[in-house]
């Protein structure tokens, strides 16, 4: 563990009464891929959000490149962040704003680059993801569901981040534009070398896009190894969720806490 | 069940939301309104709020205006109308009703839409997306908003003042056959430059409350859009009665000797 470029050590976070990550502990390497799976609510999300900073974790280590980054404040949180890219579950595009603005947005306003060299970046990059200049004018609302997924990819890597969170890439996405956004994250994270960490439900995206995987449940890393190992885990809650079997160890939560 | 126990629960429900409130607002300041500033947001703000909230407190202002030289009228005699209705629709437009009534217009048009897109933000993860996109959100959604508020809304109300005297002017000289040399000569004479400025500096105040209550509201919603609809009943509704506190205490200290 002691080699990862991001070390997370019994991580824990509760809202309330709920203990939503309950000692979470994680590394992955350098230019890996780790897609961490798990049920709706086991505190996947919240994992990933306490990492950047959004969510302020209650106790734990979150080392990324040997470097302690739980309470970072001011210019340090902002140099740290500037490491990062992020694709959201539902894009979270700025609506007011054009798609090559969406994507240059962290080059403009967080880099202070100028408009015109921030557009060809964009520019560069939606064609990275398959969209072509034209669409750059648009605004989010008028692209479709897979088209608003590529913007919100192009817009994770125009900084050229070291590492590289995917929030549920393909929910939504038909079986067709999910396995393309499969295929540009792992072109995408090549190209760029970069680190990342992927949290999904779709095990065909897990498959394809992962090194390693790690199975969160009840706020805990249950399972972790190489994706493709998966099958072979000896682990009846990871054969249980991969299988997508409705009976074993994980009892679903039907109401919420 | 110990009677006082929901009358405790309310109290200490209410403490917490007032604290909840004076720290957003000791962040919006300290963060909002300091370097780096966003200029073309700043710019975009105050199109929004002030010009495009133009024609609700004019007409407000002008029928205002109006009615309130018909009411003076009617409770005048014939001797003292022509002096009370020009003097006290002056005094009552620039002192109280200009400020109040473009306040409460202007929280109704304006924090409504301000607590409705932060939230609708909040709750796409927008808000989240400019974190990692090195963005301080504090600086590039509340500063604006609360700048261009605070200078808008004075702006605002000295023209709706305007249009409110012309309100009475125009009742005054059409309606009640009121000279309109004497009409315009005895406003002037009883409209002191301080009943302008103690109205304007209420307004700024007023200004302050309504980007606060929508942004705080804004920022806070959760739940979806059930949530974002409650957020901007909430940002309406609490600025509107802070709008009416604030006017109460600052009428005591600005016209009270």
């Amino acid at each position: 563990m002691a080699d990862g470029h991001i070390i997370l050590q019994d991580l824990r976070k509760s809202f309330g009464p709920k203990h939503v990550l309950n000692g979470v502990s994680l590394s992955v390497p350098k230019g890996h891929s780790l897609v961490v799976i798990g049920g709706s609510g086991t505190g996947k999300s919240v994992m990933l959000k306490c990492v950047l900073g959004i969510l302020r974790a209650d106790s734990g280590s979150i080392r990324i490149g040997g470097e302690e980054v739980v309470g970072l404040k001011g210019a340090a949180r902002d140099d740290y962040l500037s490491r990062f890219g992020m694709l959201f579950q539902g894009s979270a595009l700025f609506d007011s704003i054009p798609v090559w603005e969406n994507v240059a947005f962290g080059l403009i306003q967080g880099r202070n680059m100028a408009r015109a060299q921030a557009r060809d970046i964009a520019i560069e990059k939606l064609s990275q993801v398959g969209l072509t200049a034209e669409v750059a004018k648009l605004y989010p609302a008028e692209l479709s569901g897979g088209m608003q997924k590529r913007v919100g990819l192009a817009r994770a890597i125009a900084a050229d981040p070291e590492i590289i969170f995917f929030d549920e890439p393909t929910t939504g996405l038909d079986p067709i534009m999910a396995d393309i956004i499969n295929k540009l994250i792992v072109d995408c994270v090549k190209r760029l070398g970069a680190t990342t960490i992927s949290i999904t439900h779709d095990m065909a995206s897990a498959r394809k896009i992962a090194d390693d995987i790690a199975m969160i449940h009840k706020g805990e890393i249950i399972w972790q190894g190489p994706a493709k190992t998966i099958d072979y885990s000896d682990n009846p809650y990871v054969d249980q969720f991969i299988h997508g079997r409705g009976t074993g160890p994980i009892q679903m939560e039907v109401l919420k806490a | 069940m110990n009677p006082f126990q929901p009358i405790g629960r309310a109290v200490l429900a209410l403490l917490a939301e007032i604290g909840r409130v004076s720290l957003f607002l000791k962040d919006a300041i300290v963060q909002g309104l300091t370097p780096t500033f966003y200029g073309r947001q700043i710019l975009e703000q105050m199109w929004r709020i002030g010009y495009n909230s133009l024609p609700v407190v004019g007409l407000t202002a002008f029928f205002t205006g109006g009615a309130l030289a018909l009411q003076i009228y009617q409770g005048s005699t014939p001797g003292t109308a022509s002096t009370l209705v020009p003097n006290i629709v002056a005094l009552g437009i620039t002192r109280e009703l200009g400020p109040v009534l473009g306040g409460l217009m202007v929280a109704g048009r304006v924090g409504a839409s301000i607590a409705a897109e932060l939230g609708t933000m909040r709750v796409t993860e927008q808000i989240d997306a400019l974190v990692t996109l090195s963005t301080n959100a504090f600086k590039y959604l509340v500063g604006p908003r609360l700048i261009a508020a605070v200078v808008t809304l004075p702006i605002l109300v000295a023209i709706g003042d305007t249009i409110g005297i012309m309100g009475g002017y125009i009742v005054g000289t059409r309606s009640l056959g009121m000279n309109s040399y004497a009409y315009i000569k005895t406003t002037a004479d009883f409209l002191h430059l301080d009943d302008v400025t103690s109205g304007l500096i209420k307004t700024a105040v007023f200004g302050l409350i309504i980007a606060i209550m929508g942004c705080y509201h804004g920022f806070n919603s959760k739940g979806g859009a059930q949530g974002v609809g409650r957020a901007t009943t909430n940002a309406v509704v609490s600025a509107s009665i802070l709008i009416l506190a604030a006017n109460f205490a600052l009428t005591n200290l600005l016209f009270t000797e």
